[in-house]
C-alpha cells in the first residue's frame, strides 16, 4: 500500500481509457453487455465534448433540482464540537431530498441521447428510486425499479413515492432481499432486454463507464463548494471534508474536485452497524478485493469469494461493495476511511437535529457521528465541509423504533 | 500435446457427430449426489462436461442455475470441494471437464494456485460468465501456464470483428450464448438464431463453435447444431435433477435412470430403455 507524500505535487488522472482506477474497475460483465457499455461509452464520450449537453445538465440542475444548494454554517453544531467550523453542503434541500438526483438527471439525459426509452434501476434505501423514477416521469419514460423485498417493506414510504411517480416497483426475493440482489436483478433485465434499456446505476458502482459517469454527474457537489467557501469564508479550500460511503457516489462527488488540493484531509465514513466485530457494511475498513457487480474493488466476502450480507440501519449504506474509486484513494492514503456505529448514527441524527434543526438522513448521519473525533484531532480553527447527502424523513420509522425502544428501556 | 477437448472434437468430427455438453453445479443437489450425476450423465451420452463452481451473487443465471447454486451453498460447497469432485470424476473417466462460474472465487483463490490445482484435478478448461477478454489477461496467463484451455463467450450481439477477436483468444471452444438473455430462458425467433449462428460459424474459425442457453431437447439440439460443432445443456438438467430429488416416492436407482434417459434423449432422439 503506498501513501500520499502532501509535500509533493499529487497529479490525479483515474480511471485509464479501460476504465481502471489503478488495479480497480474494469468492466467484468457478462459478453451481452459488453456492446451496451460501449454505447454508453461512445454516447458519454460525445457528451462529454457537447457544450448542449451541459447546457441542459446545468438548467436541470438550476432550474428543477434547485442547485446551487446552499453551504450553510452549522454554529451551534460547531460550538458543541468545541469550536471547530461546521459546514454543512445541504444536498437535502435537492428536490427529492438528496444528491441521488444529480447523477439521476445527467443519465437521464444520456439515456434520451441514446434513444432510450424504458429505464431501469436499483435501489436500497430508495432514495436512488425516488429519483429515478422522478426523471422518467419528468422526461416521460418507462421506469422499473428493483428493490429487494426486506426494503420494501422497511421503505413503505418510498415505494409508494416510486409508485406515485409511475415506476413499477419490483420486489426481489432471491437472496438477501437487499440491494446486493436487487442490483443482481436489475443486471438480470438488462441482459435481457439490452437492446432497449438503459440501466441507470445510482452509486459511483458497476463497470466502467459508470463509476466515472457517476462521479462527473456528482462533482458539482464538491464544485460547488469550492465556490461558495472562496464567496464565503475568501478561501477555496477547507481543512478536511467529510462525507459517508456506502456505494460511494456522495463522498467522490464531494472529494472529487478536492483530490489535487493536498492541504485538503478526506474523510469517508462507513457503515460499522453492529460494530465491527458484527454485522456491518464497512466494506474498505473490513473487506478484501473482490469483483461484483462488474468491477473489481474492496467487498465483504468470505474465505472462499462468495459475498458476504451488509448490515446497516440504514438501508442506504447496506452493500457490500463500493466503488472502485474509493478502493483506489485508500490504498494511495488519499482518502482516509473510518466507520461509525448504528448507534453512533442514530445520536449522529439526534445532535444535528437539535443544535442545526436539520434531521439528516441515517446515511448522513453517520458522517456527523464522525465530528466529534474528527474536531479532537483538527482543533478549534479548522474549517470542515460535510456533505449532507440527504434528509432523514424516509428514515422516521427506523428512527422512531428506536427512539421508542431506548423511551421504553429508560422507565 | 493433444488435450483431451482437442482429441474429443477430432474424433466426433470424424464421425460427424455434434457434441454434447452438459453442465451441472457441484454441489447440486447434494455433494454426494453430485458424483454419480456425473457418472450417468457421462455414460449416458455427454461428450462433455460443465461442472459449475457454486456462486453467491450468479448474475447470468435463470432462476434454476440460481437456485441450485443456493441450494449447493446451503449444503457448504466450497471451491475445494468442487475441485475434489473433478478429482473424482477423472479418476474413472476421461471425459472432457470444464468447471465454469463466476469469476471472484477464483480471484479469491488465486488465478495461479486455482488453475495449477484445477489442472492437477484433472480439469480441461475454464468459463467464466463473468469474465470477458478484456478482463482475462492474468488468468489467461495462469491457465495457460497450467495447460487449461479457456473458452469465451459470445452473444447475439458481439460485433462480427469481436467475434474475430474473442475467436483468436479462445483455446479450447467458442461458446455462442443462442440469445440475449439469461440461462434457462425460452427460444424465440429461430430465425434470428440461426442467421446469428451462421454468422458466428463464417467468423469463428480456429476452435470449435458450441451453442447454449435454453436447449431443452434432442429437436433444439438438431436445429441450432446444424451450425455449431456442438451444443450445451444445463437448466433444463437442473430443472430435472430438482424435480427428481425434490420428489420424495423417487428411489436414488429411479432417479439416476430419469436422469440418464433425459441425457440419452438429447443426444439420440430416443430414450435408452429403463434397466
Amino acid at each position: 500500500m503506498a501513501s500520499v507524500n502532501l509535500d509533493t505535487a499529487f497529479t490525479y488522472e483515474a480511471p485509464d481509457v479501460r476504465g481502471h482506477f489503478g488495479p480497480y474497475g474494469g468492466a467484468f460483465v457478462p459478453e451481452i453487455l459488453i456492446p451496451a457499455l460501449e454505447a454508453l461509452r461512445q454516447a458519454y464520450a460525445e457528451a462529454r465534448q457537447d457544450p448542449a449537453f451541459w447546457e441542459d445538465y446545468a438548467a436541470l440542475l438550476r432550474e428543477y433540482v434547485g442547485r446551487p444548494t446552499p453551504l450553510t454554517f452549522a454554529p451551534r453544531l460547531s460550538e458543541r464540537l468545541g469550536g471547530m467550523r461546521v459546514f454543512l453542503k445541504r444536498e437535502d434541500l435537492c428536490h427529492t431530498g438528496a444528491h441521488k438526483i444529480n447523477n439521476t438527471v445527467g443519465q437521464i439525459l444520456l439515456a434520451q441521447r441514446m434513444g432510450k426509452k424504458r429505464i431501469i434501476a436499483e435501489t436500497g434505501a430508495g432514495q436512488h428510486g425516488v429519483a429515478t423514477a422522478t426523471v422518467c416521469a419528468r422526461f416521460g419514460m418507462q421506469c422499473i425499479v428493483y428493490m429487494g423485498a426486506e426494503d420494501v417493506e422497511r421503505q413503505r414510504l418510498n415505494v409508494l413515492r416510486m409508485q406515485l411517480l409511475g415506476a413499477e416497483v419490483r420486489p426481489v426475493e432471491s437472496g438477501s432481499r437487499t440491494l446486493k440482489d436487487a442490483t443482481n436483478e436489475a443486471i438480470r433485465d438488462w441482459v435481457t432486454n439490452v437492446h432497449d434499456t438503459f440501466y441507470l446505476i445510482g452509486s459511483v458502482v458497476g463497470p466502467h463507464p459508470y463509476p466515472m459517469i457517476v462521479r462527473d454527474f456528482q462533482r458539482i457537489i464538491g464544485d460547488e463548494v469550492r465556490q461558495q467557501l472562496a464567496e464565503q469564508l475568501g478561501r477555496e479550500t477547507p481543512d478536511a471534508l467529510v462525507a459517508c460511503v456506502g456505494g460511494g457516489s456522495n463522498a467522490m462527488g464531494l472529494f472529487y474536485p478536492f483530490l489535487t488540493d493536498r492541504c485538503v484531509r478526506m474523510y469517508g465514513v462507513e457503515a460499522a452497524g453492529e460494530g465491527l466485530e458484527g454485522r456491518h457494511a464497512a466494506t474498505l475498513s473490513c473487506g478484501r478485493p473482490g469483483i461484483l457487480h462488474g468491477a473489481l474493488s474492496y467487498l465483504l466476502q468470505d474465505d472462499d469469494g462468495q459475498v458476504l450480507l451488509a448490515h446497516s440501519i440504514s438501508a442506504g449504506l447496506d452493500y457490500p461493495g463500493v466503488g472502485p474509486e474509493h478502493a483506489y484513494l485508500k490504498d494511495l492514503g488519499r482518502v482516509t476511511y473510518v466507520t461509525a456505529t448504528d448507534a453512533e448514527a442514530l445520536e449522529g441524527v439526534q445532535l444535528l437535529a437539535r443544535t442545526e434543526g436539520i434531521i439528516p438522513a441515517l446515511e448522513t448521519a453517520h458522517a456527523i457521528a464522525f465530528l466529534p473525533r474528527l474536531a479532537q484531532e483538527l482543533g478549534p480553527d479548522a474549517v470542515v465541509v460535510v456533505n449532507l447527502s440527504g434528509r432523514g424523513d424516509k428514515d422516521m420509522g427506523t428512527i422512531a423504533r428506536y427512539l421508542e425502544r431506548k423511551c421504553t428501556n429508560n422507565l | 500435446m493433444i488435450t483431451r477437448l482437442q482429441s474429443m472434437f477430432a474424433t466426433l468430427r470424424a464421425r460427424r457427430e455434434k457434441a454434447m455438453g452438459l453442465f451441472l453445479t457441484g454441489g447440486f443437489p447434494d455433494p454426494e449426489s453430485t458424483l454419480e450425476l456425473l457418472k450417468v450423465i457421462d455414460e449416458a451420452g455427454a461428450d462433455f462436461i460443465e461442472l459449475g463452481m457454486p456462486f453467491s451473487d450468479p448474475l447470468a443465471e435463470g432462476v434454476p442455475i440460481q437456485r441450485a447454486s443456493e441450494r449447493a451453498l446451503r449444503h457448504g460447497i466450497r471451491l475445494v470441494d468442487v475441485l475434489h469432485m473433478a478429482e473424482a470424476f477423472r479418476s474413472r473417466s476421461q471425459t472432457p471437464l470444464l468447471l465454469m462460474g463466476y469469476v471472484n472465487p477464483v480471484y479469491r483463490y488465486g488465478m495461479q494456485a486455482f488453475c495449477r490445482d484445477a489442472a492437477q484435478a484433472g480439469v480441461d478448461g475454464l468459463i467464466l460468465a463473468d469474465l470477458p477478454p478484456e478482463e482475462s489477461e492474468a488468468l489467461a496467463e495462469a491457465a495457460q501456464e497450467a495447460g487449461l484451455a479457456m473458452v469465451y463467450l459470445i452473444a447475439p450481439n458481439t460485433p462480427s470483428e469481436r467475434i474475430q477477436q474473442i475467436d483468436a483468444l479462445a483455446t479450447g471452444f467458442v461458446y455462442a450464448v443462442s440469445i440475449t438473455g439469461l440461462t434457462g430462458s425460452t427460444l424465440q425467433s429461430h430465425e434470428a438464431i440461426e442467421a446469428y449462428l451462421a454468422r458466428a460459424r463464417q467468423l469463428v474459425t480456429r476452435n470449435p463453435l458450441l451453442v447454449g442457453f435454453g436447449i431443452r431437447s434432442h429437436e433444439d439440439a438438431l436445429r441450432l447444431g446444424r451450425h455449431t460443432d456442438g451444443f450445451i445443456v444445463g437448466s433444463a438438467l437442473i430443472r430435472l435433477v430438482e424435480r427428481l430429488w425434490d420428489d420424495a416416492g423417487l428411489s436414488l436407482v429411479d432417479r439416476l435412470e430419469a436422469v440418464q434417459r433425459f441425457v440419452h434423449e438429447l443426444k439420440y432422439g430416443t430414450s435408452v430403455p429403463a434397466s
